[in-house]
């Protein structure tokens, strides 16, 4: 079945040779001659070149040696274009060593200069080489022999069959300023020309009309490239990001927290402390829930220092200023909201021994709840020397005043 | 090509005087015709490795790097045997196309296509290994200098940055080179075809080519200018390819002969894959006279030549082990011929110093069978010669208390057949699909192709004899 379908597609596929004389017009672009033998032609591309004629071209199916000479070709310039794309990509390479390991980001490696010639050297050379190579084929293609030109006059002829086979050619053509028909036959059958063959300009040759800004041709360009432009997007970021191995190790073999695990008798992933574990500087306080009485002769631990003032007046600004005001009052910012606390300058607070204050700090008192979460225990006891200073400015004396100085 | 010395007579390159178009029908015919079946079981085989190549692949990507037999402290080995090793074989191709052509050496054209061809199929092979082996393959991208979030630039004084940039250079001027010369055959088989779907796709490939003398003459001027950058190009890749190893400290790689022994080692490997490679093909498909015992001979010989260079810098490494008093250095070459990995170092040396001297014999350089045999030897010899360099330098370095030994594991080895399978499945269409011998080169240096008279356009048409270059 498939085979059948393959020998149909071939059979309808069958090239023509004499269709393609269908698309030529009828103007002549050269007037072309075959010959046998490479003696002939180099002997009839001088004769040709001889007389003057500038617009001819010899075609032979290999290069013959010693032909640009008969044609009063000049010396390829391939050469030149090599030579200036060698030398930019050479400083190209050095320029972009340079500027990425010396200046945008430099590291010491190996205790060596940020940038240095010698390591520098086999990329410098793979790049003059490489750029050398690329310009040499292009420019060779593109500038010098006006390749790739597809539909040229002479291709698709008998003409050119035979000079890409085993014969050579010479076309001279219609637009040399010495060109006369007869003339041209005369010379090519005086130099041995065993076949003599117009060639007709293509209609496609004749337009001017370039097929690369064909509009529908460069919207077809445009929309294939958003095209894929968009799907290569999502593809790539579908496959980059979610499937396994390209998950950058977001999927690993391991429990996280909170998460079930069917190892453990309790599916919980998460293991409990062993009863009675005490987490670093979670001590538990001792008087918790009993009486202010109890708690009277807890001392301060810390001694009165600028730093620990500056720690207490920190966070009683923090976390006492809000109901108790900044200075202690019981004017806090939050007044209003919540049942105004008594002044912490009355006589009672003043008369406290300081573990009354950090029993209360601690275990709450009234609507006022505990701290002992926000607030450590150094803390407190900082912010107890800074409510005693805020007491002590309240009412100071004068030699408070000259202490002060 | 512009071969214009004139030698003293030798052989005719092209036997049995084939005509011009003979030797258009001869080379175009397998492009031309369906498949045979010696082609399809070839291709079957070699695409069979491919699939475990591909099979072991997956695996490698899949699981990461801990499915090789790679170790501490062997953490270079099959995936950078491999790459050499791949990288080597395509040193021949570029010999052959840049450096013979340089020398004028016509019997070049025969096997320059084909040996191309080899070049670029071999790089893309090695080109495989060292990606995979960094892990992640799809981040392969931060080998190059390319602009990043990170604000990273890739570090210019690491050999490994600079194999990146002589590997793909390599792989672009091979492909320039053999592209530029398919050109001229892909306009001759455009005019050949009966089909028209294949005449579309060569007038595409062929650019439009017209065989024009002002063409060929800019084309000629290109082709010489590639040869001349390729021939220190192909110099250079194999020479920072011995970097990767001779910039580090590792006694048994820390040595400055590594360039020109590598270079050598390459050559002489590359050689032995064309050989081996060709001896089938001509066969297959009845180029005898275009690839005759003549050229596997000149091949042959320079097998001799190279193989005898890398016997001296095996010979010279040992000394300089002693001579140098390093007693690290001394010792791993010691390890080397008489410790665990013995087999394979012996291996290494019977394949590449001793067989090859029975190329000193001309009946043995003109016998195909026995030159089979010893090319496949090279082949064997060249790879287990990285082997060597590679796994017994790391497996006992300075601290005997990291010591450990090599096995590969089955991916190790998978991939090993897999990148055997994807060379030659590549050959194979290649051999299928263009010429595999350089149609408008060989048709230069038939007999009689080119002129005896070279005159100039002022002398109008009188023609100068010459003594002439033309057989």
């Amino acid at each position: 079945m498939i085979k059948k379908l393959i020998d149909k597609l071939n059979e309808i596929n069958k090239f023509d040779r004499n269709a393609d004389n269908g698309e030529r017009s009828k103007k002549l672009f050269g007037l072309a001659a075959l010959y046998e033998t490479p003696n002939e032609i180099i002997e009839a591309a001088a004769v040709v070149a001889g007389k003057g004629y500038e617009k001819f071209d010899v075609y032979t199916p290999y290069p013959l040696h010693g032909m640009d000479d008969a044609m009063g070709m000049d010396k390829p310039k391939v050469g030149y274009v090599s030579f200036i794309f060698g030398l930019t990509g050479m400083c190209l390479a050095l320029l972009m060593i340079g500027w990425m390991s010396g200046i945008d980001y430099p590291n010491i490696i190996g205790g060596k200069p940020f940038f240095s010639l010698p390591p520098s050297i086999p990329i410098t050379f793979e790049g003059t080489i490489l750029l050398t190579g690329i310009a040499t084929v292009l420019g060779m293609l593109v500038l010098f022999n006006k390749l790739p030109k597809i539909d040229s006059p002479l291709n698709d002829t008998d003409f050119m069959r035979n000079v890409s086979s085993d014969k050579y050619g010479i076309v001279i053509q219609t637009d040399d300023d010495l060109f006369t028909e007869q003339d041209v036959k005369n010379l090519y059958l005086s130099t041995g020309a065993y076949n003599v063959q117009e060639i007709f300009y293509r209609e496609s040759n004749l337009t001017t009309k370039t097929p690369l800004f064909d509009k529908k041709f460069i919207s077809a360009i445009i929309g294939t490239a958003v095209v894929t432009a968009v799907v290569t997007y999502f593809i790539v970021n579908f496959v980059l990001y979610s499937t396994v191995p390209f998950d950058w190790m977001w999927v690993q073999p391991r429990i996280d927290s909170q998460s079930p695990s069917t190892f453990f008798p309790n599916n919980s992933g998460m293991r409990e402390p062993v009863n009675g574990t005490v987490a670093r500087g979670f001590l538990p306080y001792e008087y918790k829930g009993l009486p202010d009485s109890s708690v009277k002769l807890l001392a301060n631990p810390l001694a009165v220092s600028k730093e620990v003032l500056e720690r207490g007046q920190d966070r009683f600004n923090i976390y006492c200023s809000p109901c108790h005001g900044y200075f202690g009052e019981g004017d806090g910012r939050l007044k209003g909201l919540f049942p105004k606390p008594p002044t912490l300058h009355s006589k009672k607070v003043k008369e406290w021994t300081d573990g009354n204050i950090y029993h209360v700090i601690t275990n709450g008192q009234n609507v006022m709840p505990s701290y002992a979460e926000q607030v450590s225990r150094d803390d407190r006891w900082a912010i107890i020397h800074y409510i005693r200073a805020l007491e002590r400015s309240k009412d100071a004396s004068e030699q408070d005043v000259e202490l002060a100085k | 090509m512009s071969l214009d010395a004139t030698y003293t007579r030798e052989l005719p390159l092209v036997e049995n005087n084939a005509t011009l178009k003979d030797l258009d029908n001869i080379i175009a015919l397998p492009t031309e015709t369906k498949p045979t079946k010696g082609w399809w079981i070839a291709i079957s085989i070699s695409s069979t490795a491919l699939l475990i190549g591909a099979i072991s692949l997956f695996y490698t990507i899949y699981y990461g790097i801990g499915m090789w037999g790679n170790n501490q402290p062997v953490g270079w080995a099959f995936g950078i045997i491999n790459f050499v090793f791949w990288i080597g074989i395509g040193h021949a191709g570029t010999l052959i196309s840049a450096i013979l052509f340089l020398f004028r050496q016509k019997w070049r054209t025969g096997i320059a296509r084909f040996a191309e061809a080899m070049t670029i199929f071999a790089v893309m092979t090695a080109g495989i290994f060292p990606i995979i082996h960094t892990g992640r393959p799809w981040l392969g991208g931060y080998l190059l200098p390319l602009p990043n979030q990170n604000g990273v630039w890739v570090n210019f004084m690491s050999p490994l940055l600079w194999d990146v940039f002589a590997v793909s250079t390599y792989f672009t001027i091979s492909f320039l080179f053999w592209g530029i010369g398919l050109i001229p055959d892909l306009a001759i088989l455009r005019d050949k075809t009966t089909s028209k779907i294949k005449k579309n796709i060569y007038k595409v490939l062929s650019l439009g080519w017209t065989n024009s003398n002002r063409n060929w003459s800019n084309y000629e001027r290109a082709y010489l200018i590639l040869a001349g950058i390729s021939t220190p190009l192909v110099l250079s890749v194999h020479t920072i390819v011995s970097f990767d190893f001779a910039v580090s400290v590792i006694p048994g790689w820390h040595t400055t002969i590594f360039p020109p022994y590598f270079v050598a080692g390459a050559i002489f490997s590359g050689f032995g894959m064309v050989s081996t490679v060709l001896i089938i093909v001509r066969k297959v498909f009845n180029m005898e006279h275009i690839i005759t015992i003549g050229h596997l001979e000149k091949m042959n010989k320079i097998l001799l030549a190279t193989g005898t260079m890398v016997g001296f810098a095996y010979s010279m490494e040992f000394f300089v082990a002693w001579y140098s008093g390093n007693t690290f250095e001394s010792f791993t070459f010691v390890n080397r011929a008489f410790g665990p990995y013995a087999w394979a170092y012996w291996i290494m040396f019977s394949c590449n110093v001793f067989f090859p001297q029975l190329f000193w014999f001309r009946k043995i350089r003109r016998s195909i069978p026995i030159t089979f045999i010893l090319v496949i030897l090279v082949n064997v010899g060249m790879w287990f010669e990285r082997f060597v360099i590679i796994v017994t330098s790391l497996h006992r370095d300075f601290l005997p208390s990291s010591w450990a030994m090599f096995t590969p594991t089955l991916t190790d080895m998978g991939l090993l057949l897999g990148s055997f399978g994807f060379f030659f499945t590549l050959l194979f269409l290649f051999l299928k699909t263009l010429p595999l011998v350089s149609i408008s080169e060989v048709k230069a240096v038939v007999e009689g192709a080119q002129p005896t008279v070279h005159p100039h356009p002022h002398t109008n048409g009188k023609a100068i004899q010459e003594g002439g270059d033309g057989h």
